[in-house]
């Protein structure tokens, strides 16, 4: 157990002291830059503190923010453990808003507790379907799922933009966007009229539940075989094809179920272009949370909060909200790249102790012997 | 003329978590001799010589090199130093060329640009010299496995490597290149180039190197003894610390009816024929070994008979049913497979000794029930075969790249020979591991056979093909070219098939 906690602070890929310290210098990085730019870093950072976590509404603004992007990293990341990289998370993410609005707004005479999970039911299926077929593409042409998905994205980006604003355009609606979905189908808001909904909960239920779906059954026993090494996984008689399409299709549900919790929890109906990209920006959530399952609870709350902050940095001062996007970015390629960190934190090391040393080490090997 | 030590290690300890891999260990090489470091599966030879190439941090201990103490922190720092090491495990990038892969990291530079064409001139120099016969500009993925380790070496010698580290290099050659490789040993040591080898053939230890040194639990048991000394046995004692019974084997009693029959087998890739209408059998109850170099079908041939490649044509019965379908198939139908490569097919090494030792066959009602692992029987499963398969680990959760290179191989025999096949396809069985770990698996293998199983051993190693086989057999470019009954053969004659040069049409008519 002692051998596990320490393993897991290692700085080695895919630790939490990584993602700790590339969070705290990308912040360091992002403050100088603000001064750089003639803003004070530290007023900056205590808007953003404030908005994300200062009060009730703060942090329910925080959680609003998170649940998405706790589904799209959680999509994100769980691909990656069949060696899947699903681009197409924003796409599935869109088609599920698609099936849950669908499910809404049908007048069925279902009562609540019938309707609701339906119309999750139907987001999760959409979603599914949607990367299913990416899936196919890959399995059975041998597509790039990179390249398939991506485009996916962009057709299921103008088949939403028709549907809102051609036969699903609500009544006398000025914006492209459906009619509201039914009372029945919605999420309930924890603390109205904010707009933190349950589905929070589910985001991280559905990280918890994966977790255990991986390590615990047979599939997600396949699943890691053909991430890790795929050639061996093919001659122990495990379907790669099979395992691979499997995997999109659960990815793919994942990102289904954050399209349909905006639709039933935050917009209540279905409107054209309503993500401000958390698809990709589950990517990002992926990159902090280490591709760890877990993971990507407390990077999801994180990017959240950023986010959250981010408005209220724009709210209540001069500075640029844009700034809390370079904060994002500068995690993303911090953890992205871990041996720059370790550089990083080397050159402090060696600064302290060991330059003496290295530099005799360095000019001996120099001169011929 | 005193000798100078290129070499010097003294003290040197390195802990793995429960695990102490190399315990105060003081080691010496001459300038100029070929030094032969033996040891168990496990005992810390790889770990030595990591830490001596700067890949391993020791937790203590001091190291010079030519008589001046050095700090060595990464594999950067040992190269400048003049150390050169080939890994048991081939670190090589595949979709690059020979010259790319040779040069890396010390690119000859025209500008700001890489001088490709010096460098491949300089690389197909050196290929020359040393007689390796390979391209510079071939892709490594087109290589053989022993052809890609003389590209490992070459990358030694293009930066200077004045000590050179060959981590068990021969454990995947064929006689010849084996042959070869200590013609260029010699060379490089006339160069006064010293040379540390590991290797768990003792015979090459005894005909090559000057002197040795044996390792055993990490710690030094023997140190510098000379080579021209010591017989295969003695070496044995040294590392085991029990006699080992070297060339035991026995004949099979009763050879039951076929168990498996391949006929008109053909396969060619990319137009290029490399299966010719081949054909083979094997009854229960008898080993049939395939001896050749490798490249002359056997990796197609394994993938065959264990439904990884759909040839362009074959008949395959087992007991007379016909044979087709996937990898799965072949699996549930009883064919169990040693794959030839531990590393690429063998094992997902990122995942735990548990998880590799039911590796096939997870979904067996012992390990899988309504979908869901059944992680107790798993845990106790793989703790009982680490210890009947003498799987060094301190626990099997452990991951499979925490094992030494023969501990690997061993999670690997004991996930088949469990599942009890009736076919085995066993290429490579014994690759990497030690001598006693030899013993054992062959006294495993002999087991199964006299059970009445089948196996197809397709090995490079042409000892263990002699020693094993029921049936042996050469093959040459695609084709079974001879055949004969066990003992019949010296290790010429069968050479003779091996490179072609003989036909068995030549004794019998044709
Ligand atoms: N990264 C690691 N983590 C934990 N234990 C390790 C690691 N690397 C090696 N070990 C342990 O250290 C010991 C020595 O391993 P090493 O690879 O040096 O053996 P070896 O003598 O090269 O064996 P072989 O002949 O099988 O290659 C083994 O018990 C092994 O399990
Ligand atoms: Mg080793």
């Amino acid at each position: 157990m002692k051998q596990r906690l320490k393993s897991l602070f290692r700085l080695e890929d895919g630790g939490v002291l990584l993602s700790v310290l590339s969070l705290i210098i990308a912040i360091i990085i992002s403050g100088i830059i603000m001064a750089i730019a003639g803003h004070n870093p530290f007023t900056a950072f205590r808007a953003i503190a404030i908005g994300a976590f200062g009060s009730q509404r703060a942090i329910a603004n925080t959680f609003t923010q998170a649940t998405p992007l706790i589904f799209t990293g959680l999509a994100f990341v769980f691909a990656r453990k069949a060696f899947v990289i699903n681009l197409g998370v924003e796409g599935q993410m869109y088609m599920g808003a698609l099936g849950a609005a669908l499910v809404g707004l049908m007048d069925l005479g279902l009562p609540a507790f019938i309707h609701l999970p339906l119309a999750i039911l139907g987001g999760i299926l959409f979603g599914a379907l949607y990367a299913g077929f990416a899936g196919f593409l890959k399995v059975r042409f041998g597509s790039n799922e990179v390249v398939a998905t991506v485009m996916l994205n962009s057709i299921a980006l103008l088949f939403i933009g028709y549907l809102t604003n051609g036969p699903l355009l609500a009544a006398g609606s000025a914006a492209a966007q459906t009619e509201r979905v039914l009372e029945t189908a919605l999420l309930p808001r924890i603390l109205p009229p904010n707009q933190l909904t349950y589905a929070i909960f589910f985001a991280i239920l559905a990280c918890i539940f994966m977790k255990w779906f991986t390590d615990r059954t047979t599939i997600g026993y396949e699943i890691r075989a053909v991430g890790l090494n795929k050639k061996a996984a093919e001659t122990a008689g495990i379907s790669t094809g099979k395992v691979i399409f499997i995997t999109l299709c659960i990815s793919g549900a994942i990102a289904g179920f954050a399209g349909a919790s905006q639709v039933l929890g935050v917009d209540r109906r279905l409107i054209m272009g309503f993500s401000p990209g958390f698809g990709f920006a589950g990517i990002a959530v992926s990159a902090l949370a280490a591709n760890n399952l877990l993971g990507v609870i407390p990077a999801g709350i994180v990017f959240g909060a950023m986010r959250a902050g981010s408005m209220e940095l724009a709210r209540t001062t001069s500075i640029p909200a844009e700034f809390s996007d370079i904060i994002q970015a500068m995690v993303v390629l911090l953890v992205a790249s871990p041996l720059l960190v370790r550089e990083i934190l080397k050159v402090n090391q060696v600064a302290k102790k060991g330059g003496r040393k290295l530099w005799k080490l360095s000019s001996k090997t120099s001169s011929p012997s | 003329m005193t000798p100078i030590n290129a070499v010097e290690m003294r003290g040197m300890v390195k802990d793995y978590p429960l695990v102490r891999a190399v315990d105060n260990v003081d080691f010496t090489v001459e300038q100029g001799e070929i030094h032969s470091l033996l040891g168990e599966n496990g005992a810390g030879k790889s770990t030595l010589m990591n830490i001596l190439y700067g890949m391993t941090r020791p937790d203590s201990g001091e190291i010079y090199l030519a008589g001046q103490p050095v700090q060595i922190r990464r594999p950067a720092d040992s190269i400048a130093l003049g150390v050169g090491m080939v890994h048991q495990h081939f670190m090589l990038t595949p979709v690059m060329t020979v010259t790319e892969n040779v040069i890396i990291g010390n690119e000859p530079t025209r500008g700001i640009f890489t001088d490709y064409k010096k460098a491949n001139a300089e690389v197909q120099e050196l290929i020359d010299k040393y007689g390796f016969h390979i391209s510079a500009k071939a892709t490594v993925e087109s290589l053989s496995v022993g052809q890609q380790q003389r590209v490992e070496i070459l990358k030694a010698l293009y930066r200077k490597a004045n000590v050179l580290i060959l981590d068990e290099p021969t454990a995947v050659l064929t006689p010849q290149e084996v042959k070869e490789l200590f013609v260029v040993m010699r060379e490089l040591k006339a160069a006064g180039k010293s040379i540390i080898l590991i290797t768990h053939k003792l015979r090459e230890t005894i005909e090559v190197a000057d002197r040795v040194s044996v390792l055993r639990g990490g710690k030094m048991v023997t140190s510098g003894v000379f080579a021209k000394d010591c017989d295969a046995s003695q070496l044995a004692l040294m590392m085991v610390g029990r006699r080992v019974d070297l060339y035991s084997t026995r004949r099979s009693q009763v050879v039951g009816e076929t168990a498996l029959e391949v006929s008109n087998l053909n396969l060619s890739r990319r137009g290029v024929p490399i299966l010719k209408n081949l054909s083979l059998h094997v009854k229960k109850g008898e080993i049939f070994g395939i001896a050749g170099i490798e490249g002359n079908g056997q990796t197609e041939l394994i993938e065959v008979l264990t439904g990884l490649t759909k040839p362009d044509s074959v008949t395959l019965k087992k007991d007379g049913e016909p044979l087709t379908g996937k990898p799965a198939d072949f699996l549930s139908n009883g064919v169990g497979h040693i794959p030839e490569d531990r590393l690429t097919r063998g094992l997902v090494v990122p995942m735990s000794i548990e998880d590799n030792v039911i590796l096939g066959y997870h979904k067996r009602p012992a390990f899988s029930r309504r979908g869901l692992r059944r992680t107790k029987a798993i845990r106790t499963y793989a703790a009982d075969k680490v210890k009947e398969f003498d799987v060094r680990t301190p626990n099997a959760k452990n991951l499979c790249s925490s094992l030494s290179g023969g501990n690997q191989q061993k999670v690997v025999i004991a996930r088949v020979f469990s599942q009890n096949p009736d076919v085995l396809i066993a290429a490579q069985p014994t690759r990497g591991v030690d001598v006693s770990a030899q013993e054992f698996i062959y006294s495993k293998l002999l087991d199964l056979r006299d059970m009445g199983k089948a196996i197809i051993l397709i090995s490079a190693d042409l000892d263990e093909v002699r020693r094993l086989s029921d049936r042996v057999s050469v093959i040459y470019d695609g084709q079974i070219v001879a055949e004969s009954k066990a003992d019949v053969w010296d290790e010429m004659e069968i050479g003779l098939y091996m490179t072609g040069s003989k036909q068995a049409g030549e004794e019998t008519s044709e």
